[in-house]
């Protein structure tokens, strides 16, 4: 189907059901009660979750298949942030023209900066793609302030000019209000909630156009990853200099790796311009390309799923881990006796609420040192833990899956 | 001409501190071979090593004075530290004072137990894995240790102050006949930047003029061959590695009176220094240390007036653009070892 093995098209139906019935799996505590801070079925932080998804697929793309690191890869997102916010104010509130346009810069830009790193590889490709991330990051904070509105950000406002006719979502709102952005008059935030019973289950437009362009991308790189492109590009990681003698020409291949890679995150970065009006340089900054290196390594880096689940399970630590607070623990805890409590909720603190970057270095600490299959690599080893196949089978699992060396 | 005197002034004592922690990076990767990117936490850490000490020097009990009164007309409480009762109250003030000065011989065993038990604890299972397993876990490593410095100190800034007898500004320009008032540069900067060469002096001595060092240096030459010589290379690495984390520790140290730490110091030092690195040449002791004050002084050049109304934002971005410059043109860097690192 659609050009996939039987394997990949189960796989993609998978993550379009989970993406699908995400309002409804990811509210699983009824509205209310005790749990429902961990409800995370709320479209600001599902949209985030998809959005995350889409720039990791794509860093995994890089990282995944040719082993590249690069530590810079905010600066794509935050190019392209900035490019579909300038189609937002100058063409129409449409998201269309503002997705596709933060694509193609994002693209020319990774082509740029690619065609400079990828001279190098190994940790001088990292520190390169880092040092031009951070030249991206501090020109936007101070000298391209027309450009990127500097530390304050780029918003739309209500006298943008929106060239474009009124129906494709030119021109000024009719309200007097700033215009929200839009697909055909469809507006982003408009949401509609459907209870059953005491759960409350949230259906947003945009978090719906999110997930289709999620899917698109997810669709894409499987593509990418059985196409004869990607074998290339494993034997790039596997030994790039026993290809060069083979009398293969390398930088194109990587090249345009690179560059598909960098209009994943461009796009990542148009939807995050579409589904919130405004940006800002700290996207760029080099600990947001720390965080999609989190996010992958994670989730597994060179599988296909992984780096979708890293970008879930980091953005609901970030959103919903961090607000537990100190209260919550002890009424967790109340069961125990008062002395004991007081020990354990001494104990938990410092990893919950604000401390939580502590809980996701632990992790991805843990995740390195015995998990370098990340939480793909985990589940294939419960599995076969599971049926009974520990020894060789495993083994074998664990060799394939290796990652990017 | 006085402007120019300031900025290489100003572009020392920055190029001190890129200096110190590449160094410390540089003895890391050309001995063990490890991309440590937990460099810049062992830079904020001996910083805090600094707030640590003076808080402990600052531990104090309530006295209640007799003499004086608040404003209630009740005695007053005083907070008296623990140190006036040992050793009086004018010794134990210039105590606190020096308190960051002090911190030097405080931090150093606690920066060599913090490196030795890093170097045994996590990165030795990382010697045969790939670099971008060493870059992501000494990463991750980075975040757990900053973490824990926020848990405990808070997010803010945390002032140590320079003792007294450092606070106010050498005239350099009446120093060396100039108008007076023409160069005015902070004493601290001063005792930082001559601290900083103490150090990088003592490094190289110790690795050129001691037995040690020169198995050291050996190791690094041909780790494979030293070892076969019966010599226990891998425990005198450990000892180099936390003898690096000292130097990244002690650099932390005296810059607290510059910049109060807080805890993501370390981070925004990280990627300068790497760059720094890069310049001099991957595992090269004097490249590194070179780098850091070329790039120092060119970043405080490129922050004059008169080159930023030329060229907008140069100041933000000088260092990158010099490390993209000499990456593609000089692939090992600026006094890079042939076949270290060569992709």
């Amino acid at each position: 189907m659609l050009g996939l093995e039987k394997k990949d098209f189960n796989l993609l139906l998978i993550v379009a059901a989970l993406v699908v019935l995400a309002p409804v799996l990811l509210n699983p505590f009824p509205e209310g009660s005790a749990m429902a801070q961990f409800n995370a079925g709320y479209p600001d932080l599902m949209q985030r979750f998809v959005i995350f998804g889409i720039f990791a697929i794509g860093f995994n793309i890089l990282f995944g298949l040719t082993g590249y690191l690069s530590f810079g890869h905010a600066a794509f997102l935050g190019v392209g942030s900035y490019a579909g916010m300038w189609m937002l104010k100058l063409l129409s509130i449409n998201v269309i023209p503002a997705i596709i346009f933060s694509m193609l810069i994002a693209g020319l830009v990774s082509l740029a900066i690619g065609y400079i790193s990828l001279r190098r590889s190994g940790i001088y490709f990292s520190i390169l793609t880092l040092a031009f991330a951070q030249m991206a990051f501090s020109l936007a904070a101070s000298v391209l302030t027309p450009i990127t509105g500097g530390e304050t950000g780029l918003q739309t406002n209500l006298n943008d000019p929106r060239i474009l006719p009124g129906f494709l979502g030119g021109g000024s709102s009719a309200d007097g209000n700033i215009p929200k952005p839009s697909l055909f008059g469809i507006e982003m935030t408009a949401t509609y909630e459907i209870s059953v019973g005491n759960w409350l289950w949230t259906l947003n437009w945009g978090y719906a156009i999110c997930a289709v362009v999620m899917l698109i991308a997810f669709y894409i790189s499987i593509r990418i990853f059985r196409s004869p492109f990607g074998l290339m590009l494993r034997a790039i990681k596997s030994n790039q200099h026993r290809l060069s003698y083979t009398g293969l020409n390398t930088r194109p291949y990587m090249l345009a790796c690179f560059v598909i890679s960098g209009m994943y995150a461009g796009l990542a970065g148009g939807l995050m311009a579409a589904m919130d009006p405004q940006v800002g340089a700290e996207r760029m900054q080099w600990t947001a390309s720390g965080e999609v290196v989190l996010m992958t390594i994670l989730g597994g880096v060179g599988t296909l799923i992984g780096p979708v689940l890293g970008a879930g399970l980091i953005k609901y630590f970030e959103n919903i881990f961090s607000k537990i607070n100190k209260a919550t623990l002890e009424m967790w805890f109340s069961f125990a006796p008062d002395w004991l409590e007081g020990i354990l909720v001494s104990i938990v603190y410092p990893f919950i609420g604000k401390g939580w970057h502590l809980t996701l270095g632990l992790m991805f600490m843990a995740v390195i040192i015995f998990l370098p299959g990340g939480l793909v690599e985990g589940g294939k080893r419960i599995g076969d833990w599971v049926r009974g196949k520990r020894g060789k089978a495993a083994n074998d699992g664990a060799e394939v899956k290796t990652p990017a060396e | 001409m006085d402007q120019i005197i300031l900025q290489i002034l100003n572009g020392l004592d920055k190029g001190s501190a890129y200096a110190l922690i590449a160094l410390g990076l540089t003895l890391i990767f050309g001995t063990l071979g490890v991309v440590n990117f937990a460099h810049g936490a062992l830079f904020m850490l001996g910083a805090f090593c600094t707030v640590t000490l003076s808080r402990i020097l600052g531990l104090s009990k309530e006295v209640i004075d007799e003499t004086r009164t608040d404003f209630l007309g009740n005695p007053l409480k005083v907070d008296v530290p623990y140190i006036y009762d040992w050793f009086g109250e004018s010794a134990g003030a210039a105590i606190i004072d020096w308190a960051v000065p002090l911190s030097i011989l405080f931090s150093i065993p606690i920066m060599i137990a913090i490196g030795v038990a890093m170097e045994r604890g996590l990165i030795k299972h990382f010697y045969k894995r790939p670099h971008a397993d060493q870059i992501l876990v000494t990463f991750g490593l980075a975040i757990v240790l900053q973490e824990i410095i926020k848990y405990y100190f808070g997010a803010n800034q945390i002032p140590a102050p320079a003792p007294d007898a450092f606070i106010g500004s050498f005239d350099f320009g009446a120093a060396i006949g100039m108008d007076p008032g023409a160069i005015i540069y902070p004493y601290w900067r001063i005792v930082y930047f001559f601290f900083a060469m103490i150090l990088i002096a003592a490094v190289f001595a110790f690795l050129q003029f001691t037995t040690f060092g020169m198995v050291v240096r050996a190791g690094m030459a041909d780790r494979e061959t030293v070892g076969l010589l019966g010599i226990n290379i891998d425990r005198r690495f450990t000892i180099m590695f936390g003898i690096a984390a000292a130097v990244a520790g002690l650099a932390g140290v005296m810059y607290t009176p510059i910049v109060s730490p807080n805890y993501h110091m370390g981070m925004d030092f990280l990627v300068i220094s790497f760059v720094v690195v890069v310049v001099g040449g991957m595992g090269s002791l004097p490249g590194a240390v070179l780098a850091g004050f070329v790039l120092g002084i060119l970043e405080s050049f490129a922050s004059m007036r008169e080159v930023i109304e030329f060229l907008p934002g140069i100041n933000q971005v000088v260092i990158y653009l010099a490390a993209i410059i000499i990456l593609l043109t000089r692939p090992r860097g600026l006094l890079g070892r042939k076949g270290v690192m060569e992709d």
